[in-house]
């Protein structure tokens, strides 16, 4: 009897562990990637690194700004979703890194990032320190060919990749993620849970 | 611009469309592009030191081995240097090209990667029973280590564990299915780390099955397993694959959404990428096991052959257990 009761007690014990540590409504990455690093230039042309947004949550993002459908979808969810953080939005930086520099002005893409908010960042690379990037979190991007009048559409990645305080990468957002459930981890992740 | 993860179903005139033009679409980049671009491809996608220094030290020692059997004769015939040569090469390729970042950006090229290096890469440096010639090309020194070490206990555990017959049939299937389930697929592909040990798994693995399997009887001493036994391993694990691969190729969802999640290489539905990977999955291993159950009987009968001709020749004893 009393093992049995040692048993439910242990089962009560791990239940209630379980309980504490609910999984995230987006996808868990902790300790899959490497810590945020990269060297772009925001949407003054100035040279910014991860340094930069430590103390944050950021938000990673690829895509570019002529875009039809994803990109715009994906940022307003992202905004719905910093919004409903209210005061703590303060606290959270949505970078949104262009994969097509050759069109993505540094001023096109500020004008285009911060219709979003406050928070949202354009950030543009040369060729090289933006492969630097992709590859580190093991995303890639190619151009397509282009049609009779030149425009082209760009094959990028889907994903958002959040970062916590210290730069460690912790979740992803898809795009079937919605903006409640991003906006609740997120504020999981605020108060250091 | 991205597609949609849950299109509908489509036909097989539109998927062969769209195969074509994608593929169209590749070969008029890789055209245009100029020899530097080219050569470009050649240039490792995340440079290992581990998978280079591995290949290189096997082409060393063997060219050593090769140098040192000249002098004795022991030279192997020289489809067997061509074989080994290639695997080694092969496996360098996949892991070591813009191969892998296809690899890590296409599911079909990533079953591709799988395929070489779990089944053709494996067969072709087993076919080349290189065994005598690397330890020729090993320094004198560590031959002696060598030998120790294959004697100790702990080894000759291990290797009685992993090389027992049954084990290494279901290892050689799991390995398959564990890297192919789509939560762990999803995190090998996000992390490094996961994702080397999963090709090298891959290899190791494929090295242990079809040594097992195809290496003669002669060479692999008294305790080798006999042939009615390998062919009978050959065929069990064609099923579990045939059904995997067939799984995958007959799935009506997404099963492995990371692809999408980090870009696809270069345009191409989601689907289609599911159902070529499935079928590479499916029907070349079901090949391969073809292939490998003739090499089986081959062996076999040239054994009964060679018991038939000299009935008092030391290769009786291997060869009476050969049916």
């Amino acid at each position: 009897m009393r093992l049995g009761a040692a048993l439910g007690l242990a089962a009560v014990l791990a239940i209630a562990g379980c309980v504490r540590q609910a999984p995230f409504a987006l996808q868990n990455i902790t300790g899959l990637m490497p810590t945020l690093e990269f060297h772009l230039r925001d949407g003054d042309a100035r040279p910014v690194s991860a340094e930069d947004y430590r103390r944050k949550i950021v938000l990673l993002y690829f895509g570019y700004t002529s875009c039809p459908d994803v990109c715009p979808t994906t940022l307003a969810k992202l905004s719905q979703a910093v919004h409903n953080l209210g005061q703590q939005a303060t606290n959270v930086r949505v970078l949104f890194v262009t994969v097509d520099p050759q069109r993505d002005t540094t001023a096109h893409l500020k004008s285009y990032a911060s219709y979003f908010g406050p928070q949202f960042i354009g950030l543009r690379g040369d060729d090289q320190p933006l492969a630097a990037l992709a590859r580190r979190y093991r995303v890639t991007y190619s151009l397509d060919p282009p049609d009779r009048n030149g425009n082209y559409s760009v094959e990028h990645s889907s994903a958002v990749f959040i970062f916590d305080q210290t730069g460690r990468p912790r979740l992803l957002a898809q795009s079937t993620d919605t903006p409640t459930a991003i906006a609740s981890d997120l504020r999981r992740l605020l108060n250091g849970k | 611009m991205k597609r949609g993860e849950s299109n509908p179903p489509v036909t097989e005139t539109q998927v062969a469309y769209r195969w074509c033009t994608a593929f169209q679409g590749r070969v008029k980049t890789v055209l245009e592009s100029r020899l530097v671009d080219s050569l470009g491809y050649l240039v490792p996608w995340e440079f290992s030191p581990t998978v280079a220094l591995s290949c290189a030290a096997l082409v060393a020692v063997y060219v050593r081995g090769l140098r040192a059997g000249a002098q004795r004769e022991l030279a192997p015939r020289w489809w067997r240097t061509l074989s080994f040569m290639l695997g080694v090469t092969l496996i360098y390729v996949v892991l070591q090209t813009r191969i892998d970042y296809y690899s890590q950006h296409m599911f079909w090229v990533h079953r591709l990667q799988h395929l070489i290096l779990h089944h053709v890469s494996p067969m072709l440096i087993v076919l080349a029973v290189p065994g005598a010639t690397l330890t020729r090309g090993l320094p004198k020194t560590w031959q002696r280590t060598l030998k120790e070490h294959t004697r100790a206990l702990w080894w000759r555990w291990i290797i009685r564990v992993v090389q027992q017959p049954l084990v290494a049939s279901v290892l050689f299937v799991g390995v398959i299915g564990f890297w192919l389930i789509p939560a762990i697929h999803f995190t090998a592909m996000l992390d490094v780390r996961r994702y080397r040990a999963m090709n090298w798994s891959m290899l190791i693995d494929g090295l242990l099955f079809w040594w097992l399997v195809l290496t003669p009887r002669a060479v692999q001493g008294p305790a080798s397993i006999r042939y009615f036994y390998r062919a009978a391993m050959v065929v069990g694990v064609t099923f579990p694959q045939i059904f995997i691969g067939a799984y995958i190729t007959l799935h009506r969802s997404v099963l492995y959404g990371v692809y999408g999640i980090c870009g696809r290489a270069w345009a191409i539905s989601p689907m289609l990428d599911q159902q070529l990977g499935g079928l590479l999955t499916w029907i070349p291993p079901a090949m391969m096991s073809l292939l490998g159950l003739l090499i089986v009987l081959h062996l076999m009968f040239r054994d009964l052959a060679a018991a038939e001709r000299a009935p008092r020749a030391p290769i009786l004893a291997a060869a009476k257990s050969a049916g």
